[in-house]
């Protein structure tokens, strides 16, 4: 009668060792639009395909703080109660030392409250993965988040439906991301999302959106933070221009994401 | 042998008669801090050009009597700032305790540089003595915090048992407040004349400032710890003893030595 006795809920193991309902908000994440995210040593951006919503565009960037902000594939409703989370965390942490948060601590802290969720009898885990970006006194920094509460740094990533043809272009060119200047990394972030693109989509003024926070040269030498400004809209019509334009080599397609598509692979 | 747990660790009822449970009362009106016990007095601190100078004796008080004289009042954190705590003598340890364990995970989260500045440990101080006197249980402490700002540069501020914070070039906790910051304020009496003062000149300031304090200060004593905090570190020596004393002033005021009259 049940294809699958081991997925009723996120406590019990299968025999295989597996938890699915982990896997299945994993799922989750790929049924959400694509976001990339590119860290090099003085910026990082985001960068997103909004999601069509009937008239209107899902929004996919939150800023979290001056200092830095989230991209989200997966359910808006539980980002958004990780959002408020964070936004929280970010404030307090700036009444009780008077310093914005450093990234890992933050990342820390959802890492370890979606995890709960996966070994709580009744509690089910988040269904939205996030890209997070920001910069503290150790630089810029990039980390993926996923539901199952594990959290890693990256240089550059991209989550979400097809993101796997975003990935591989940004390995391709993941030697030239640490020197990057402003510019550039919009360039690749945004080539980085045409990838991922259904055939006959394009980028657009409407659908797409720029993230950026940085260091910049501040009073006596140190730097200080350029705070986080999101780009929509008009404000990202040259950008969009630009890769379009470029329309050079680096755009072919030519790998295949692995397995994606396909259902899941399940135990029978 | 009594197996009960309520018993363990009791004085032995056929020895001792039985154990006196009024003293260990749990029901009853629950009673917070009232006055500190073991103290310590004043700590001062001044800024110069390129760091802070901080000192306090090293004596714990018990009431009048000078109970311990070797207790070191200055503390060291991430050796990038120092903390100087006058009053009570166990609130100052339980806070000891409570920073090292502070400063661990920050050290586990950061391991190459220290993240949080003496500006960052004056602030969570400050709340955290804040919280405590809001729960009508406050740690009996004024501090001192020295170190350097976001900025790079020379920060020092004083947080008090209410959660009250101040800032200045020079500042100095309980009697010293009276007795030695009018000296420094000679000296330095804002943030441009702090910035001309050199790193001897306010060692030499606060030398002379804690012997006016030990002349003066029935509860201090002539041992004492001094800290210099720059850039490059903290450098904390804690057996300094005062020097070129001259009673002479006291032959004939009175609360001196032996009165004749």
């Amino acid at each position: 009668m049940f294809r699958n006795n081991y997925d009723n809920d996120s406590v019990t193991f299968s025999p295989q060792g597996r938890i699915f309902q982990i896997e299945y908000a994993g799922e989750a994440v790929k049924q959400g639009s694509v976001v990339v995210g590119i860290a090099s040593k003085t910026h990082v951006g985001l960068f997103a395909r909004n999601a069509e919503e009937l008239s209107s565009y899902q929004k996919k960037l939150f800023e979290i703080d001056e200092h830095t902000a989230i991209a989200i594939a997966g359910l808006t409703s539980d980002a958004r109660v990780l959002s408020n989370f964070m936004k929280q965390q970010c404030l307090g942490h700036r009444l009780t030392y008077g310093r914005p948060m450093p990234i890992p601590t933050l990342v820390g802290q959802i890492g370890e409250k979606a995890q709960i969720n996966t070994q709580v009898y009744g509690k089910r885990p988040y269904g939205v993965g996030l890209l997070v970006a920001g910069v503290d006194e150790n630089g810029p920094h990039l980390f993926e988040f996923q539901p199952s509460g594990m959290t890693e740094e990256m240089v550059a990533f991209a989550i979400g439906a097809r993101s796997q043809m975003a990935r591989t272009y940004l390995e391709r060119n993941i030697e030239s991301f640490a020197d990057c200047s402003k510019e550039e990394l919009v360039k690749h972030g945004l080539r980085a999302l045409k990838e991922s693109l259904v055939q006959d989509k394009e980028l657009t003024v409407e659908n797409t959106s720029v993230g950026l926070v940085g260091l910049k040269e501040g009073p006596n030498g140190r730097p200080s933070v350029e705070p986080f400004k999101l780009y929509d809209g008009y404000e990202t019509k040259e950008w969009i221009e630009s890769v379009s334009e470029s329309q050079g080599g680096e755009g072919e397609g030519e790998t295949t994401a692995a397995g994606e598509g396909d259902g899941m692979e399940v135990d029978s | 042998m009594d197996h009960r747990p309520q018993a363990w660790g009791r004085p032995r009822d056929d020895v001792y008669g039985a154990y006196d449970h009024s003293y260990m009362q749990e029901n009853g009106p629950k009673q917070n801090t009232q006055q500190p016990i073991v103290t310590g007095t004043s700590v001062i601190g001044i800024k110069f050009k390129d760091g802070v100078v901080i000192a306090a004796d090293n004596l714990a008080s018990y009431g009048s009597l000078a109970r311990f004289t070797d207790v070191k009042r200055l503390r060291p954190f991430a050796d990038s700032s120092i903390l100087g705590f006058s009053g009570d003598i166990s609130d100052m340890q339980y806070l000891d305790r409570h920073l090292t364990e502070l400063s661990l995970s920050e050290a586990y989260e950061s391991p190459d540089k220290p993240r949080l500045n003496a500006a960052n440990l004056h602030r969570y101080l400050s709340k955290l003595l804040y919280n405590r006197r809001s729960k009508f249980d406050p740690l009996w402490n004024h501090l001192l915090v020295g170190g350097l700002d976001d900025n790079g540069e020379p920060f020092l501020a004083a947080a008090d048992l209410l959660g009250s914070t101040y800032s200045a070039p020079s500042l100095a906790t309980g009697f010293g407040a009276m007795l030695a910051q009018p000296i420094m304020r000679r000296y330095v009496p804002d943030e441009e004349a702090a910035k001309k003062l050199s790193r001897e000149e306010a060692v030499d300031i606060v030398k002379e400032a804690m012997k006016v304090l030990f002349y003066r200060d029935a509860r201090s004593l002539d041992t004492y710890s001094l800290a210099v905090v720059t850039k490059d570190g903290v450098e904390l020596k804690e057996d300094e003893k005062l020097e070129n004393q001259s009673w002479a002033f006291a032959d004939r005021i009175k609360g001196y030595g032996t009165q004749t009259v």
